[in-house]
């Protein structure tokens, strides 16, 4: 009597098909981002019309009021200033698989440092402010990384807990200083600083809010990505990125890399600070950031890490934030926009898996 | 002794919401999951609380639709961790991400909106006669009462029964579970579910019992707290208890420090339990630096049969 080691087939239909690594694909699809946003407007599209309203107007004025417009164009472009660089930031720390999540605190360092400079040293001369903002600004961001890096080097401490417990800690001391000693006098109670002078103002590009941290934004990119190809800098973090052990052996020193990658990271969100109060805002305030350090989360992993990518996907955003705004205008909360980020995350993380597997029948 | 009577029941109260999702996380990391959405979880929990409890005014319809929503987004996490075998790092933070900007939506009409107490409490006042820990017990609510249950249940479950037995060998070594017979991808599909629920139902009792209305991100971290409890807890129902009672005590630390008068700038206060918690994570750290954690040893690694990496 033989055993019957195999299943008929007729029963075992569900189990007939295997997922496994396809090693014939290099790279990933071009097509699984858009794919993703596609999904993810559908999705919250169901959400949205089970509330009452009917979707595509919805997205129709969100997309209007976005890219629609002259006015809506500069403003996607000034949103997705603080995205790029905080997004890009959070790219270079992915790189080696460091998971910096507290770019929001970070930036909120940064915007400190930059109004610190404002208030303490009110009378420093034209050319030598925004320099000193700069560096200051970058320093505080950096440190803000820093203090997520020790503790993950030395102490074997999760990034991801830290980054996030230190954005919550940020946000606090931005709130201590706005409501209690850097509150403007004459401000009627409003929780914000003194507006900065036109010195300490970074210049804007005509009559727009478009200033000159999208300049910032774009050196930042390029920098990033002849560092990352042509530097031995970026080729160990290359390798640390593809396999750590054979980056440990050939005698990288990773915690060093840690640091410093967590050193820039910080100080990247930090300039976007910078920029977001001495370019936009003109003071500090409360609620500073509509969640530019968790929303660059995603801008990173649309972009897959890449340079031109970051460009792109902090645009998109940047438009989302700006069309999440006008949705106001018709009752609607702006929180769909968060809602949609988080769908098409779910959406890239599933279409990115799906793309490197491969579905194969099993005779 | 009336101050640390008071200081214990807060730290109770403050501390359930947290144990709450600790358990939820402990019981979805020791099945080899990485759980880092509990923020967005308990977001959605409370919203879903908040909104059915308004408009029906009936709590068991209130839990079963926060059961709901959790075993559907913790659906939504097990699809794409075990089936997907995407990274679960990122699929947490989706999670999150996804969970405070649609809780933000739909509680957007409800925000601010006074939600009465709806979870009974458990009178039992011929427990007051005993001296000390009976004046503590003999008030509790419903969802306390159940939290204790739960982390009983828990701790016999996992370290007692043949189950549990499983649960912790799909952690350590799935591979070596599924030779043993123990279907890993539907028994982790389970249990990322259950804890979905535990989870969710965080976020329930922090809007019922603990905060007087729903507030956009009301949480405030309280998800990632509890992913870091996890951790301090080692994975165990029984320390859990302790871990968030600690940090509950430190919660509410904050504003007895205010009520009694401290020239401290409440914004200093309230970053307590967040530093604290850095702190504890780097002691710990430095402590085990040359033992192992106890997590897990195949905790955020996705399990396919036949495949080596």
């Amino acid at each position: 009597m033989a055993i019957e080691a195999v299943p008929k087939p007729s029963k075992m239909k569900w189990r007939s098909y295997r997922i496994e690594i396809d090693s014939s694909k290099r790279g990933s699809s071009w097509w699984i981002p858009f794919v993703s946003v596609l999904l993810a407007l559908i999705v919250c599209g169901v959400f949205i019309a089970a509330n009452g309203m009917n979707p595509l107007p919805v997205y129709k004025k969100m997309f209007m009021g976005a890219f629609g417009t002259a006015y809506g164009l500069t403003e996607t472009l000034v949103k997705a200033i603080p995205l790029l660089l905080c997004g890009l930031g959070v790219a270079i720390a992915y790189r080696i698989s460091v998971w910096n999540i507290g770019a929001e605190g970070q930036f909120a360092a940064g915007a400190m440092a930059a109004t610190a400079v404002t208030i303490y040293f009110p009378n420093m001369p034209g050319l030598l402010i925004i320099p000193t903002m700069i560096i200051f600004s970058i320093a505080a961001g950096g440190l803000w990384g820093l203090l997520t890096a020790i503790p993950r080097t030395y102490f074997q401490v999760d990034e991801l807990v830290t980054s996030l417990m230190l954005n919550y800690v940020a946000l606090l001391a931005l709130d201590y200083f706005v409501f209690g000693p850097w509150k403007d006098p004459q401000g009627m109670n409003f929780p914000g600083t003194p507006v900065f002078t036109a010195a300490q103002s970074l210049p804007v590009l005509g009559d727009s809010r478009l200033h000159l941290g999208l300049l910032f934004g774009i050196i930042a990119i390029v920098l990033y990505g002849f560092l990352i190809k042509y530097t031995r800098w970026g080729y160990e973090l290359r390798l640390i990125g593809a396999n750590p052990e054979a980056a440990k052996h050939a005698g990288i020193r990773i915690s060093r890399h840690i640091l410093l990658v967590m050193l820039i990271s910080g100080g990247l969100a930090g300039l976007a600070g910078m920029a977001e109060v001495s370019g936009v805002t003109h003071r500090l305030m409360y609620g500073i950031s509509p969640g530019y350090g968790y929303t660059a989360i995603i801008v990173a992993w649309l972009a897959k890490l890449h340079p031109a990518g970051l460009v792109v996907s902090a645009f998109l955003f940047g438009g989302l934030i700006v069309g999440g705004f006008s949705v106001q205008t018709i009752g609607l909360p702006s929180s769909i926009s968060e809602m949609l980020q988080g769908a098409i995350l779910f959406f890239l993380i599933a279409g990115g898996t799906i793309s490197k597997f491969r579905l194969r029948r099993i005779r | 002794m009336e101050i640390v009577y008071q200081m214990l029941l807060a730290a109770i109260s403050s501390g359930t919401p947290l144990l709450f999702a600790t358990l939820g996380g402990i019981l979805i990391e020791r099945s080899g999951i990485i759980q880092l959405g509990a923020e967005g979880l308990m977001l959605m929990g409370a919203v879903t609380a908040c909104m059915t409890y308004l408009q029906t005014g009936s709590l068991g319809i209130t839990l079963l639709a926060v059961c709901g929503i959790s075993l559907l987004l913790g659906g939504v996490h097990a699809f794409l961790s075990v089936s997907l075998r995407a990274n679960q790092i990122v699929c947490g933070l989706a999670m999150t991400l996804f969970g405070a900007g649609f809780s933000a939506y739909l509680g957007k009409p409800f925000s601010g909106i006074p939600v009465p107490r709806a979870v009974p409490k458990l009178d039992m006042p011929w427990l007051e006669s005993v001296p000390f820990i009976g004046r503590i017990f003999a008030h509790l609510d419903l969802f306390t009462w159940f939290s204790f249950v739960l982390v009983i249940a828990l701790h016999l479950f996992i370290h007692r029964t043949s189950w549990g037995l499983h649960l912790r060998a799909m952690g350590d070594n799935p591979a070596t579970a599924d030779v043993m017979g123990i279907n890993v991808q539907v028994f982790r599909y389970g249990y990322i579910m259950v804890g979905s629920i535990l989870i969710g139902l965080a976020g329930a009792d922090l809007l019922l019992v603990y905060s007087p209305t729903w507030t956009e991100g009301m949480t405030t971290g309280r998800g990632w707290i509890a992913v870091a409890l996890v951790i301090f807890a080692r994975w165990n129902p029984i320390r859990a208890l302790f871990c968030a009672y600690f940090f509950g005590a430190l919660d509410m630390l904050g504003f007895r420090i205010q009520l009694i008068g401290s020239e401290i700038p409440s914004y200093f206060l309230k970053m307590i339990p967040y530093v604290v918690t850095i702190l504890v994570l780097m002691f710990l750290g430095w402590r085990n630096r040359n033992k192992p954690s106890g997590s897990p040893e195949s905790l955020g690694i996705p399990y396919i049969r036949e495949q080596r990496f």
